[in-house]
């Protein structure tokens, strides 16, 4: 079967879903982030 | 029960239009969940005093009963990857999520009332056990699907996948301690309630992974890309049947892989803060010590991305190549850093190694696709992943033992590490060989070839 990788998967489903996971992710690297700076203060 | 319908393999392959980037985020829902594993260390001082309260008691639990709680868990990590592998890849993504998510969130919510009970016991059973078997099913169910979406680049969709394994314990650590500040009061340690919370969030997280997935049709393939005509020497085409791939060499060279080069890793992040304080007595402190810690897992969630990435480009072999011989290079100066008193250099070191410690489990699933085909490379990462559970208890065992030796034998503390790091080189040496031995599959073991054992039918 040939591909057909179009977009009916609308943008806002793939957005909400990278936020699903990115903005937690993104909450932890930068706690961590945080922390990681005492090692240069 | 109709409602279970919805797990079934066939309710799970995506319909025309699908887009395969809702894919990764759907295996990030179920690693960033299990990754709290690498998390659960936050629990273990206040655990010992929910008794005592600001202090422990007698009849509190020791640091040693609670240290088998994250062993047992990672064992049944190993022990559930293994066994139901075959289970996770014939019945799909989907059913393998949802258990996962029963079975982890379950043995959080099981857990709590085993702190309320004050029974070790059920802990144990709970996080150990059940939780245990949710990290084992979360940790392989979304690899095959990732690499079936996309055979252009399997490096990069695990990578995406077992970044969020790392990077799950950045979660996991301030939310936890968060919630158990939450949930404390003078007289009481909030524990048990953030287990439930955290039982809760990540049953939910998990199921919404398991509701986004999709597997492939049939012969589906990415718009403009054909595979391959020119034969890879290393990338196969055919299909291994798991109990077949265990009898190849291949399988057991790639199982030495893994396991020397996690033992090299593991055995430091364990003791990564008390080795940077004994090698710079006076220039690294405590708070420093644990933003050395935090860095670390930075670059060990970047790295499994990074380098699983850019094992599409340099192949799987090169990459572990790599691994092996800056590795080798790396551990080797570690000592040369603390004679010389660089804090940089030590530090910078760790990092590279690190990384690749991330970059060796990243890259792992798709250099079995390589060599063993997709249909059970699902099943082929379980019994793998024993190798990752027999390097949890060497690498720490290296490294504890081989420092008190050196101590009770006279050694400055800040040189107590050096044996270890030259035995961490010797091990990525062998580790090099191994990979070095790793020829193609011989073509007696494809699927369909007279020999290769029984052909099973897929169980839908």
């Amino acid at each position: 079967m040939a591909n057909q990788e179009p977009h009916r998967t609308g943008l806002i489903q793939l957005l909400l879903a990278w936020g699903f996971v990115g903005i937690p992710l993104l909450w932890g690297v930068l706690q961590t982030l945080r922390n990681a700076l005492k090692l240069f203060q | 029960m109709a409602f279970l319908s919805i797990l079934h393999r066939d309710r799970t392959i995506a319909g025309p239009g699908f887009n395969r980037w809702l894919v990764p985020p759907a295996a990030l829902c179920i690693h960033l969940c299990i990754g709290q594993a690498y998390a659960f260390s936050v629990f273990n001082l206040p655990m010992t005093k929910l008794i005592g309260i600001g202090r422990s008691v007698p009849t509190d639990w020791k640091l040693t009963d609670l240290g088998w709680i994250f062993t047992l868990g990672i064992f049944f990590l190993g022990v559930s990857a293994a066994i139901l592998g075959r289970w996770v890849e014939e019945g799909g993504p989907r059913r393998a999520m949802f258990t996962a998510a029963l079975c982890f969130g379950g043995g959080f919510l099981v857990s709590a009332a085993g702190v309320y009970a004050h029974n070790i016991w059920v802990i144990y059973f709970g996080y150990g056990v059940i939780g245990g078997f949710g990290l084992g099913l979360g940790y392989i169910s979304p690899v095959s699907t990732l690499i079936k979406w996309f055979p252009d680049r399997p490096g990069m969709a695990t990578g995406l996948a077992i970044m969020g394994f790392g990077g799950g314990a950045l979660i996991a650590s301030p939310l936890s301690v968060w919630l158990m500040a939450r949930f404390s009061t003078p007289v009481h340690v909030g524990v048990a309630e953030t287990f439930i919370c955290l039982g809760v969030i990540y049953l939910c997280f998990m199921l919404v992974g398991a509701a986004i997935v999709r597997i492939p049709p049939p012969g589906w393939r990415p718009a403009g890309w054909t595979a391959p005509t020119t034969p890879q020497k290393l990338v196969t085409t055919a299909d291994v049947y798991v109990y077949q791939a265990l009898k190849t060499p291949q399988f057991w060279l790639l199982w030495w892989v893994l396991c020397l080069n996690v033992t090299a890793g593991i055995g430091v992040i364990g003791q990564a803060s008390a080795m940077s304080q004994e090698m710079f007595p006076g220039k690294v402190t405590a708070i420093a010590a644990a933003g050395f810690v935090g860095l670390m897992s930075l670059f060990n969630m970047a790295g499994r991305f990074l380098w699983a990435s850019s094992s599409d480009l340099m192949g799987r072999k090169n990459t572990y190549f790599c691994f092996f011989i800056i590795g080798t290079a790396l551990y080797a100066a570690v000592p040369a850093t603390g004679a010389s008193g660089s804090v940089a250099l030590f530090v910078l070191c760790f990092l590279v190694i690190i990384s690749m410690y991330g970059g060796g489990f990243a890259t792992i699933p798709a250099y079995l696709k390589d060599m063993f085909g997709t249909r059970y490379v699902g099943a082929i990462h379980g019994w793998l992943i024993t190798a990752w559970s027999a390097a949890g208890v060497f690498g720490p065992v290296l490294v504890n033992y081989i420092r008190q030796y050196e101590i009770d034998h006279g050694v400055p503390k800040a040189q107590a590490y050096n044996l270890t790091m030259y035995i961490m080189a010797a091990l990525l040496v062998a580790g090099f060989f191994c990979n070095l031995c790793i020829k193609p599959v011989h073509k007696r073991h494809h699927l369909g070839q007279v020999g290769s054992g029984a052909v099973p039918a897929v169980s839908n």
